[in-house]
Order: structure tokens, then C-alpha cells, then sequence
């Protein structure tokens, strides 16, 4: 995945009643009165922010004229994602090993420390 | 200014500034202790990204002003993680700035570290601030699940999705 693509991801994750949306279209396709209702927010308003989630390559339409039911493309927010997550992980799990690392450190110190005066 | 903890209210994140990322963990442990473990190849081996199936492939570290640290991971099932930078400062036992860049970074630029260690009765609390290229960089990389505050909803979707990808790609 290009940079540039992430970029549009990332901006488009930032909105958090876009982000709402994108959840409300993990269960499922959906309209955009149907997206509107949860919301307190004009469809218009809804629309604005699924034009943006269009064009990060989020969210797609489906064939039925009438309805044009949006839908989720989840291979763009699973590439962020998955960088994402592994970037928390990283540092959580990161700590965690210092931790124990250190523990170590210490008790292969600890010995000569105690035969030290102060 | 954004402050929140992850799971264990271990690890807190702040932002100091419109481009910068702060990450503070209080360590029980001197910072003599702390500093080797951060600079030292053979001690960070032993905890930066060694865990979940990932293993070093490469860590090389040349501490001077200047010198260059690159680190290389691969995943359990092969995937590939590299990053590296150059020492911009090196205050021993209290002070490191270096550069950082991923291979296939997401973000634009080099973002600068600046990690503090500051020791308090035996404790130490470590002190690593990002500096990206922009705000709107920053700003990207604070949208991601480690800052916290990211809805359920997303948190949800996230799992969801990650489990369908795993059925996808593996």
C-alpha cells in the first residue's frame, strides 16, 4: 500500500462519526437515511463524510438504484490497521520485556552491591 | 494535551506539542540500568520487538554523535520490520536524540526521538518524545489504537477486520 493511500486512510479515521459509520457498516450495508438515524445529524451532513470515506477507498455503493446502499471495503482500513496495531503492541510489549530484562540486570548486580558499603 | 494509559496504566501518552508524541514509563530500576539496556545490541535484543514470534535479524548500534543504529525484525511467519536512524545526542545516563525512520514507513520524513531518563529513589522514568515532519503526521499516528482514544466501536472493527484478513491472507 502506497503512503499517499495510507494517508487518505488515516485522515478519513480521524472523524470519529466517520468512524461511527464505518463501524455501523461492518455489520452490514446500509442507506444513507439509514446511516443518518443514529446520528443526530442531517443526511446531507452524513453524505459530506461518506463522500470523504469514498474517496480513502472505505467505503464503496451498491448496485441497487433506489437505495444506494454503502458499503464497507475492508482491505484499506485493514492494511492501516494492521500497522496500527502492531504499533501499540510494539511498545506495550516492548515495556514489558524491559521490565523483565531488568530484573535480570539487577539481581546479576544485586550481590556486589550488597558487599559494598555505603 | 492528551493523556491516557493503555491497559495496564503503565505506559502514558502526551502531547507536548502539535507535532510530538510523548510516551513516559516509570521503570524499577537506576538509570545507569536503563540507558545500557536502550543502547547496548546485545541487551536490546533481549526486549525491543523480540516477542510475538518476532526475532532480531539485525541490531547494530553505533553510539556517538553521529553513528548510525539500524534494527531488523522478522515476523514468525517471515514478514519483515526495519528501522534505523543516526545519534543526534547522547548524554549518558540521561539523555539520547536520534533520528527514526521505518523502511516502509506510513508517515512522511524522518521523525527525530528524544528520549529523557530521569531517576528517582532506585525508579526510573523513561521519557521517549517523537517529533514528526507535520502536525498532520502526528496526527495520524495519534489516530492509531495505542492513544486510546479511539472509540469501541472502532476497536471492535478493527478486531473484526484483522480477524478477516487473517482468513484472507493466510
Amino acid at each position: 500500500m502506497s503512503p499517499r493511500h495510507l494517508d487518505a486512510t488515516f485522515a478519513a479515521l480521524a472523524d470519529p462519526t466517520r468512524r461511527a459509520i464505518l463501524a455501523r457498516l461492518a455489520s452490514g450495508q446500509a442507506s444513507v437515511r439509514e446511516l443518518a438515524e443514529p446520528f443526530s445529524m442531517s443526511q446531507p451532513a452524513i453524505s459530506k463524510h461518506l463522500k470523504v470515506l469514498e474517496r480513502a477507498g472505505l467505503v464503496s455503493r451498491g448496485r441497487d438504484a433506489q437505495r444506494r446502499p454503502r458499503r464497507l471495503e475492508a482491505k484499506p482500513l485493514a492494511e492501516a490497521t494492521e500497522w496500527l496495531e502492531r504499533y501499540r503492541e510494539f511498545w506495550e510489549g516492548n515495556y514489558e520485556r524491559l521490565d523483565a530484562l531488568l530484573e535480570v540486570m539487577k539481581g546479576t548486580k544485586r550481590p556486589r552491591k550488597r558487599g559494598k558499603k555505603k | 494535551m492528551i493523556t491516557t494509559t493503555n491497559k495496564t496504566g503503565k505506559l502514558l501518552v502526551t502531547t507536548p506539542s502539535d507535532r510530538e508524541i510523548a510516551m513516559t514509563r516509570v521503570f524499577d530500576a537506576p538509570r545507569s540500568m536503563v540507558f545500557d539496556a536502550l543502547t547496548k545490541p546485545e541487551l536490546i535484543k533481549r526486549w525491543l520487538g523480540a516477542f510475538g514470534g518476532w526475532s532480531f535479524v539485525v541490531c547494530e548500534v553505533d553510539l556517538k554523535v553521529g553513528g548510525a543504529y539500524r534494527y531488523e525484525w522478522r515476523g514468525a511467519s517471515g514478514e519483515k520490520l526495519a528501522m534505523g536512524g543516526i545519534y543526534r545526542e547522547i548524554v549518558r545516563p540521561e539523555r539520547i536524540v536520534y533520528t527514526e525512520k521505518f523502511d516502509e514507513s506510513w508517515y512522511a520524513g524522518d521523525a527525530l526521538d528524544t528520549t529523557i531518563l530521569e531517576e528517582k529513589n532506585g525508579r526510573t522514568t523513561l521519557t521517549t518524545t517523537v517529533r514528526y515532519e507535520s502536525k498532520e503526521v502526528r496526527d495520524a499516528v495519534l489516530k492509531s489504537p495505542m492513544e486510546g482514544g479511539v472509540s469501541k466501536g472502532f476497536d471492535k472493527l478493527a478486531e473484526l477486520l484483522a480477524s478477516r484478513m487473517e482468513g484472507i491472507e493466510k
